[in-house]
């Protein structure tokens, strides 16, 4: 890549304006694992202690149980997702079905929508089905929400596959599903990585569909153990415990982002490159 | 195998592409469909794969009607203007793919990719990806993967557009050279005459979703039998002077230009006419005399090109040895060759 301007002052402007977010996450990290005197600024001691929670469940409750649960609720939601967004998208990238503009003008809506406005609905539906306060009822209105951008960015990427490629499958012999299964779909597999990648993280941080539609039930996601944590009324509140849960809840995140950070730009391309 | 397409009719949303149209390709014969864009040779082409259905007619291979079969029951090749070739497979995979579909045994397909790979001299290139193989690489490829499963014919579809000149000039003998080795029955869509000239046994000529004429090219550019297939073939393109007829003559009257109508006697005195004159039959041979001015010249090493504008403005081509060479605005004085000359109604037909 050919320079035009000097890159040094965009880097010093970027610095400075993450100047705060930056310092906000390092005293995160560094309370979780110090203890600090009242009315310091700067920690005085190094511990482990707010760390305990992990492997002593008598502090803030167990913590593995809603870990669990949130990996079940994050891995379903990514493979109703994907597995529904790799098949409508290219259903309605390429069959000619009937009603195909309605149903994409259709998505387009309720890709727009945002979700909150929907739970009253919602609510109602779930407790018509009896799915009110269970996992499977959010993981599924969480994977209906989600859908509608699944499918869109799916679409997308299957448009970009030439006509051609598909054409000589099947003039090759090969039934409609043995070309989408082995021509058309590795084509489009950065777009599943990333959605997959998406749905994952989206699931991971969702708080208010299991508040809302799952309140009063046995399971907990991560999220809304965090926020017993953060209760400040609780007898066992403790604000560097508190942190400390933030930081274990929060890196599987970081740690996706930094793996995959190229993959997951490369859904806003539209999957120009196979 | 001999295809034959019969009465075969094709609409694409209300509008009629091809109308009512009948074909046979003789078994083992390289057929050309050659025409403008638009005029319906893709269509055909991709009627006869099953990629576009009939709306009326009949297509047989052999004596199997095949009409209402899908693509993938008709055991046809094809070779993409793009080649489509799977670009995460190697290029064994890619010519494997139809084997595989078939569920052939290993070894089988083993053997047959690595013969047609041969056939095809691509046989060091096996391990590479699509995306690592120049364009005439990735035509050799497309073509062993159109020819592996031996299909009744194969079809191919511009198949020298992407490439650039000195690539398609190898590939052009390389595509009929394979042909005539495996003796398969092959259809091919161009709007370069050059490619069909040189490349098959048959010409079809199409416009406007009509076969127009189907000949050998050699008596196709010798016998046009109309206006437009006579400037379809030939390079630098036939040039046309229109005139009436005149006492069994063809003639021009401002530059009293006459030329005999010899064989064609009882045309009616003032019969609006064309003659057709190829840049090889107007120079300074010839018996029907013409004056003009040199008004384009072209040098093209071996030969060179000129446009001659005649008095009343027509313009005559013609294409001469180098050597003797005239400058742009010189003062001619050539000759027509009559008895080489097209005569054409004023509707195109020839006399």
């Amino acid at each position: 890549m050919t320079r035009n301007f000097a890159a040094w002052p965009i880097i010093l402007l970027l610095t400075v304006l993450s100047l705060p977010l930056f310092i906000m996450y390092l005293f995160l990290l560094v309370d979780t694992f110090s203890n600090t005197a009242p009315g310091s600024l700067l920690p005085n001691e190094f511990t482990l202690e707010h760390w305990r929670f992990l492997i002593d469940p008598t502090i803030t409750g167990d913590v593995w149980k809603p870990t669990l649960t949130t990996v079940i609720f994050s891995a379903s939601l990514m493979i109703i997702v994907v597995s529904v967004s790799a098949t409508a998208g290219y259903a309605l990238s390429r069959l000619a079905l009937p009603f195909r503009r309605f149903v994409l003008s259709g998505i387009m809506v309720m890709h727009a929508f945002p979700s909150v406005t929907l739970i009253i609905g919602v609510f109602l539906v779930l407790q018509f089905a009896g799915l009110y306060n269970s996992l499977t009822g959010v993981i599924l209105v969480k994977a209906s929400l989600m859908l509608p951008f699944g499918i869109w960015i799916m679409k997308g990427f299957y448009d970009a596959v030439p006509w051609e490629i598909e054409m000589a499958g099947v003039q090759d012999g090969a039934s409609r599903f043995t070309v989408w299964r082995r021509i058309i779909l590795p084509q489009v597999k950065p777009g599943l990585l990333s959605l997959a990648l998406f749905a994952f993280i989206d699931g991971w941080s969702e708080y208010m569909l299991p508040r809302i539609l799952a309140p009063s039930s046995d399971f907990e996601v991560l999220s809304m153990y965090l926020n017993t944590v953060s209760d400040p009324n609780s007898s066992t509140y403790n604000f560097n415990i508190f942190k400390s849960v933030g930081l274990f809840y929060t890196l599987p995140v970081l740690a996706l982002f930094v793996l995959f950070q190229n993959r997951l730009m490369n859904i806003f391309g539209g999957g120009t490159k196979g | 195998m001999q295809i034959s397409i019969n009465n075969f009719t094709k609409t694409f949303d209300g509008t009629p592409v091809i109308d009512d149209m009948n074909l046979t390709i003789r078994d083992g014969e390289m057929l050309a469909l050659l025409g403008p864009s638009g005029c319906g040779k893709s269509t055909t082409l991709f009627t006869i794969s099953g990629i576009h259905r009939m709306d009326k007619g009949q297509l047989m291979f052999g004596d199997r009607d095949v009409s209402g079969l899908p693509s993938q029951k008709r055991n046809v090749g094809v070779v993409f203007q793009n080649y489509a070739l799977y670009p995460h497979m190697n290029v064994f995979e890619n010519i494997a793919f139809p084997l595989t579909v078939r569920k052939d045994n290993k070894a089988d397909i083993d053997r047959e990719v690595r013969a047609i790979a041969a056939l095809t001299h691509i046989s060091e290139l096996l391990e590479r990806r699509p995306g690592q193989l120049s364009g005439g690489q990735q035509q050799r490829v497309a073509l062993a993967r159109a020819l592996v499963r031996k299909p009744d014919v194969l079809l191919l579809d511009e198949p020298l557009a992407n490439l650039d000149a000195k690539l398609r000039l190898e590939m052009r003998s390389e595509i009929r050279r394979i042909q005539l080795e495996t003796g398969i029955t092959a259809v091919l869509v161009t709007h370069d005459q050059v490619e069909a000239m040189s490349m098959c046994d048959r010409i079809a000529i199409m416009k406007k979703g009509e076969i127009v004429q189907i000949d050998t090219p050699a008596d196709m550019y010798s016998n046009p039998r109309t206006s437009f297939v006579a400037g379809f073939l030939g390079n630098p393109p036939i040039s046309f002077l229109s005139g009436i007829a005149m006492e069994n003559s063809f003639s021009v009257a401002p530059i009293k230009l006459r030329v005999p109508l010899g064989a064609h006697e009882g045309i009616a005195d003032g019969t609006q006419l064309k003659l057709g004159v190829r840049p090889e039959h107007f120079g300074p041979e010839g018996d029907i005399a013409v004056e003009g001015k040199i008004a384009f010249a072209e040098t093209q090493g071996r030969e060179n090109l000129y446009d001659v504008a005649l008095a009343d403005g027509s313009v005559l081509r013609s294409i001469q040895p180098a050597g003797r060479n005239w400058a742009l605005g010189d003062t001619v004085r050539w000759f027509i060759d009559s008895k080489s000359a097209f005569v054409f109604s004023d509707d195109g037909r020839r006399l």
